[in-house]
């Protein structure tokens, strides 16, 4: 017993050791031949990727145009309309119906932190860049939901459809936005709406995965149940799945939400205005008390944004729970 | 439509292999052939019905019963295509289901079927009133009008007054309750239920089959019930069909179950019922229905008996000791011969008789020998006549008693489990019910 014992310690230190060895002769191979290719010169022919993509964009821009017209007609119509509203109701009455809501739903302290940002961002002089700000990220929330909802609902009815696009959706949401705004002043021109676009291909992946997620969450003894009682796909979709979904597919809104929020500074680049277009321009002119204020303002927002909805995201979950 | 007499359901060549994609058809012989244990082998294809067929008749109670994994729940899923079956037919008043397209299938799960589910499958969002209404609310039925059946109909199962709460705050118990609710609700003829009551805690598992027959007596759905559990099964079914591995081994009356069990398997399950049984037979006997004197005139024996409205009666001497029967015809020849008393068509061969103190158990081959002929006699050591026994008699005491081991066995189980791990009450189904809960209390030590 006890000479099998040590015989199998000894089997393992055998084995770490030729492990050791191995990785050695490893790193020695890499360092020789790195030694011996010092002095030679190895090129390869160039892939020409980039002129690639210049002519895809060039074909596209001449003869997408009746088609991203149409996009931008879409768009403009929908950002005007949400501008319109938010311009027209006077910061006071934001101000106090934001704060009486906070205090109702989410208490004294919460009300009285909103009450005072929002204050801080009038006495400053940035409501109106603000407003901006906010109808911009409105209008790419509108077009997020309406767009990544039924998507999300395709791809959790669809295992293929799921795969193909997982990895667009990462691509989306990895790949760094400034790569993306050149085709997109390539295709669009600048102004607000290639930001709502922009916004838009950064900010929909969550609204779509979450989605996805909380509909193939459903307990499948609940749907077999309420199918077996003669519930049509339809019935089966608003009465049961997403009512029971609604909960997971807000905090992916949410964090769509937070991340269109984010995006409003980059997409001032390409014209997006708004308190983006204040930081920049502190950044620009090194102006730090400025971009502290517009960065203070993004800020907030985004807190009052963000808790007002996670709110939202908890009452839903509360109609729903199990128990 | 269906014919006169024609069955309401039934399943013929019924197979079902996970793993396999095909419908309708005739089976392809290198699966007809093959063992569960081959095909999963072979492809990793779960062999889960195997030719099954039977017939349900309009109003019976048909159970289906088997051990864990024997495809019991996949089969009661086929009937509505919840799950589609690989090859057969399953035919419904008439109508080949397998072959009605999806809104014929929806049509048909509005109308012809219901389910009550072992998990419930309650919509947790919605309140108890709403989901007993689900069934009509898919048909598109007014909400005034749905609500106001519901409501009937959770007042029918003892819930009124729970209308509005969310199933979540409900019992086990009464979160079934609303599950049957809601099948009743929506009015179909065929009710399937697979393992309705097994979540359950044995004392309210016993009072929800009481509320099972009590309802079906004045509903006569056409039932479907699953169950693993013999007891359950001999209480509740017409005809019961056993199933081991996907195939129905046995389908028969519980009194022919228990008499001739197909094989082993049915006669360990059987088995399982005799062993615990230790009631005798005068615990479970009833009244004769007529008793006669050896000294009564056969003219005087007819009437009582065409009174009664039976064919035979009971004979005892003036001390009731036990004698015989006579029968109608007995009595009739009796007169003809002109003889004064009975005495003489006094038949006594073909009439065991049972003392009172026989076990059940023991009581049970000799009923079943003689079940063709009505009651037994019952006597005490001095062989004094003291009741009559009828098979349904025996074979419902035993159900009875094994039922009661059964829940004696979980019942301890259960308070083990209560008070060694309080997490595992959640696993229990209704362990974190509130309202109901009769382990409460038992989490001592
Ligand atoms: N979706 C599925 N895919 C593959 N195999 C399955 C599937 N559903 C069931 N099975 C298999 O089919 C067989 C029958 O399962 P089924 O659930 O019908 O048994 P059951 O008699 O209802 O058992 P229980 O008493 O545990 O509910 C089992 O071997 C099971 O593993
Ligand atoms: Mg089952």
């Amino acid at each position: 017993m006890k000479g099998s014992l040590s015989d199998s310690t000894k089997r393992v230190m055998d084995i770490k050791n030729r492990k050791w060895l191995i990785a050695g002769g490893v790193v020695g191979l890499f360092l020789l031949a790195s030694k011996l290719l010092q002095a030679v010169e190895l090129t390869l022919p160039r892939v020409p990727l980039a002129d690639g993509v210049d002519v895809a964009i060039e074909w596209a821009t001449i003869n997408l145009a009746p088609f991203f017209d149409g996009i931008k007609l879409v768009v403009i119509k929908l950002l005007v309309a949400i501008t319109a509203f938010f311009d027209w109701v006077p910061w006071i009455v934001w101000v106090v119906a934001v704060g009486g809501a906070a205090f109702r739903w989410l208490g004294i302290r919460t009300a009285v932190f909103f009450l005072a940002g929002l204050l801080t961002i009038v006495s400053v002089g940035l409501w109106d860049h603000a407003m901006s700000t906010i109808a911009l990220v409105s209008t790419s929330m509108v077009l997020i939901l309406v767009t990544g909802i039924p998507i999300g609902i395709m791809a959790s009815r669809n295992d293929r459809f799921e795969s193909a696009l997982r990895p667009v959706l990462d691509a989306m949401q990895t790949m760094p936005s400034f790569v993306y705004l050149i085709p997109v002043i390539f295709l669009l021109g600048s102004g607000k709406v290639p930001a709502v676009l922009a916004t838009m291909i950064y900010a929909t992946p969550p609204a779509i995965r979450l989605t996805n997620l909380a509909l193939r969450q459903v307990s499948p003894e609940i749907k077999e149940a309420a199918r077996s009682f003669g519930a049509t796909p339809f019935q089966m979709l608003f009465k049961v799945e997403l009512p029971l979904a609604v909960a997971t597919i807000m905090a992916g809104v949410n964090q769509s939400l937070m991340m269109a929020i984010s995006m409003v500074v980059i997409a001032s680049l390409i014209g997006a205005g708004g308190l983006g277009n204040d930081v920049l321009f502190a950044m620009s002119r090194v102006r730090v008390g400025d971009g502290f204020e517009a960065g203070l303002a993004i800020l907030v927002l985004a807190i009052v944004v963000d808790r007002s909805t996670q709110a939202l995201g908890q009452r839903a979950s509360k109609e729903t729970r199990t128990e | 439509m269906a014919q006169e007499g024609a069955p309401k359901l039934s399943v013929r060549g019924l197979w079902k292999v996970f793993g396999h994609e095909s419908t309708g058809g005739i089976v392809p012989d290198e699966i007809a052939n093959k063992s569960k244990e081959d095909m999963r082998e072979d492809d990793g294809a779960v062999l889960a019905l195997k030719d099954v067929s039977f017939d349900v008749n309009e109003g019976e109670t048909f159970v289906v019963m088997g051990l864990s994994g024997s495809g019991k729940s996949t089969l009661v899923r086929t009937l509505v295509r919840l799950i589609e079956p690989s090859y057969g037919q399953i035919i419904v008043d008439g109508d080949d289901i397998l072959q009605y397209s999806e809104k014929e299938l929806v049509d048909f799960r509005r109308r012809k079927t219901s389910m009550v589910f072992q998990h419930f499958g309650l919509l947790p969002h919605r309140s108890v009133l709403e989901n007993a209404a689900w069934g009509l609310e898919v048909q598109n039925i007014p909400k005034a009008k749905r609500l106001q059946i519901a409501r009937e109909t959770l007042d029918l199962v003892g819930l009124s007054g729970w209308e509005d709460y969310r199933p979540g705050a409900l019992s086990g118990g009464m979160q079934q309750r609303v599950g049957l609710a809601r099948a009743i609700a929506a009015d179909a003829d065929i009710l399937l239920m697979d393992e309705p009551f097994s979540g359950l805690d044995p004392l309210i598992r016993r009072d929800m089959q009481g509320e099972l027959i009590r309802l079906q007596e004045h509903l006569h759905k056409t039932l479907i019930f699953i169950t693993h559990d013999l007891a359950e099964a001999l209480k509740l079914g017409t005809h019961i069909a056993i199933m081991r591995d996907g195939v129905v081994i046995q389908i028969g009356t519980g009194e022919e179950i228990l008499e001739a069990p197909a094989d082993d398997y049915v006669a360990e399950f059987v088995q399982d019922v005799r062993r615990t049984t230790v009631v005798t037979v005068r615990t479970i006997m009833d009244q004769p229905d007529l008793k006669l004197r050896q000294s009564t005139t056969p003219a005087v024996a007819m009437r009582e008996m065409g009174q009664a409205g039976v064919v035979s009666a009971f004979v005892c001497d003036e001390e009731d000791h036990y004698l015989g029967m006579v029968s109608f015809n007995g009595a009739a020849e009796a007169k003809q011969r002109g003889d004064a008393t009975i005495a003489d068509a006094i038949t006594v061969d073909e009439y065991p008789t049972l003392p009172a103190d026989t076990s059940v158990e023991s009581a049970l081959p000799v009923v079943l020998e003689h079940h063709n002929e009505g009651a037994l006699a019952v006597t005490d050591e001095e062989g004094v006549l003291v009741g009559t026994l009828l098979p349904s008699s025996v074979v419902g005491a035993m159900a009875q008693e094994a039922q009661d081991a059964t829940d004696h066995r979980e019942a301890s189980a259960a308070s083990l489990e209560a008070s060694h791990a309080d997490d595992q009450e959640e696993a229990d189904g209704d362990g974190d019910s509130e309202a109901v809960d009769p382990r409460e209390g038992m989490e001592v030590s």
